[in-house]
């Protein structure tokens, strides 16, 4: 695949040296000179030194046919535009975009851009999966179809100790799809599972239900 | 008429300045506290310290119930984010924004956004001073 990333910090510096080693072309583009020649001088002539959000420098390197755009400077609104450049100049069939401020998902999705990664949130939802005081983890976010995946330890005092799953009342729309028991091995629970303290339990839900679903197990 | 203008450069602060004393309600927005300095001392409009990126920002500045905004800071992404998300989040009737890179204005113009490009209409007003 030819792929074209804007921005040569530290995040396009580890990515695109990744995408080379997966043998794909890969260009960088980054407004600072002495970025550029570090990275040359490591990676061999992949970094062109330019905005990525002017459509002369995306022409230069040849935009037009590149199979994906991916934007992560540090800043939401450059790599905003990059993207939008991109899909409307130059017809770019999948496009990338890092973003600092998570606020502006709903803003960058409505824009067309297909894919957003917060960097923020990133790193939030890892650390919190760390602190163990918080009883629901967000995995992973189905984006197209509007779910999430979490995951719910059940402590002692949690309401749904010692209760079948169907004894539980679960949101609309919310599923536990898999129970790993302390010393036990992982089971696709069924709806006469009977939760245990220590379990940790796996469940896909809509976003809007997940205080719900934390309620139905945890209790309030 | 509400207005929210966003940046408080030279442009900003004239519009602000003359809408202001056109009657209307004007809430100007920077993320510097001394662009406001420009501001003229009769203004009797808002000043508001915020980053016209950031949409609870915005939202303090009144943009929910805004009739127009317009987005004159130096930097045409910021312009052009900030235009979209008056335009896409919050639905503002009205939303014009300054673009310097006329190729980039020329693409946002096609996108629907109200665009006013200085860069290509100075220069044509300077040709038309020199072959007068």
């Amino acid at each position: 695949m030819y792929i074209v990333v804007i921005g040569g910090g530290r995040l396009g510096y580890y990515l695109a040296k990744a995408l080379l080693d997966e043998d794909h072309e890969v260009v960088i583009v980054e407004k600072s000179a002495d970025f550029c020649k570090i990275i040359n001088d490591e990676l061999g002539g992949v970094c062109i030194c330019g905005d990525g959000c002017e459509t002369t420098t995306l022409a230069e390197i040849g935009t037009g046919r590149a199979d994906m755009l991916i934007a992560v400077t540090g800043d939401d609104e450059d790599n905003l535009v990059a993207c939008q450049v991109a899909k409307h100049k130059f017809s770019v069939p999948r496009t990338i975009a890092r973003m600092r401020n998570p606020q502006n998902e709903a803003i960058f999705k409505k824009l067309g851009i297909d894919v957003t990664v917060s960097s923020t949130n990133v790193i939030f939802e890892h650390i919190q999966q760390e602190v163990p005081t918080h009883s629901l983890t967000h995995l992973l976010t189905i984006r197209d179809r509007g779910l999430e995946i979490v995951e719910i330890k059940i402590t002692p005092e949690a309401i749904a100790v010692g209760k079948r799953v169907r004894e539980l009342s679960l949101p609309e729309g919310s599923r536990l799809t898999l129970v790993i028991p302390e010393k036990q091995k992982p089971r696709v629970p069924t709806s006469d599972t009977v939760l245990q303290d220590g379990d940790r339990v796996i469940a896909v839900t809509p976003p809007d239900a997940e205080e719900a679903l934390r309620t139905a197990l945890m209790g309030s | 008429m509400k207005v929210v203008i966003m940046g408080c450069g030279r442009v900003g602060a004239r519009l602000a300045g003359l809408l202001d004393s056109d009657g209307h309600s004007v809430t100007i927005l920077d993320t510097d506290a001394t662009s406001f300095r420009r501001l003229p001392s009769t203004f009797q409009g808002t000043a508001l310290v915020g980053n016209g990126l950031d949409q609870e920002a915005l939202k303090r500045a009144g943009v929910e119930e805004a009739d127009a905004f317009v987005a004159v800071t130096q930097g045409d992404n910021r312009n052009v984010m900030a235009a979209q998300i008056a335009k896409h989040i919050f639905e503002v009737p009205k939303v014009v924004c300054r673009i310097y890179d006329p190729l980039r204005q020329e693409l946002y113009s096609t996108l629907g956004l109200e665009t006013l490009g200085p860069t290509t209409i100075f220069a044509q007003m300077l040709r038309e001073k020199l072959e007068s």
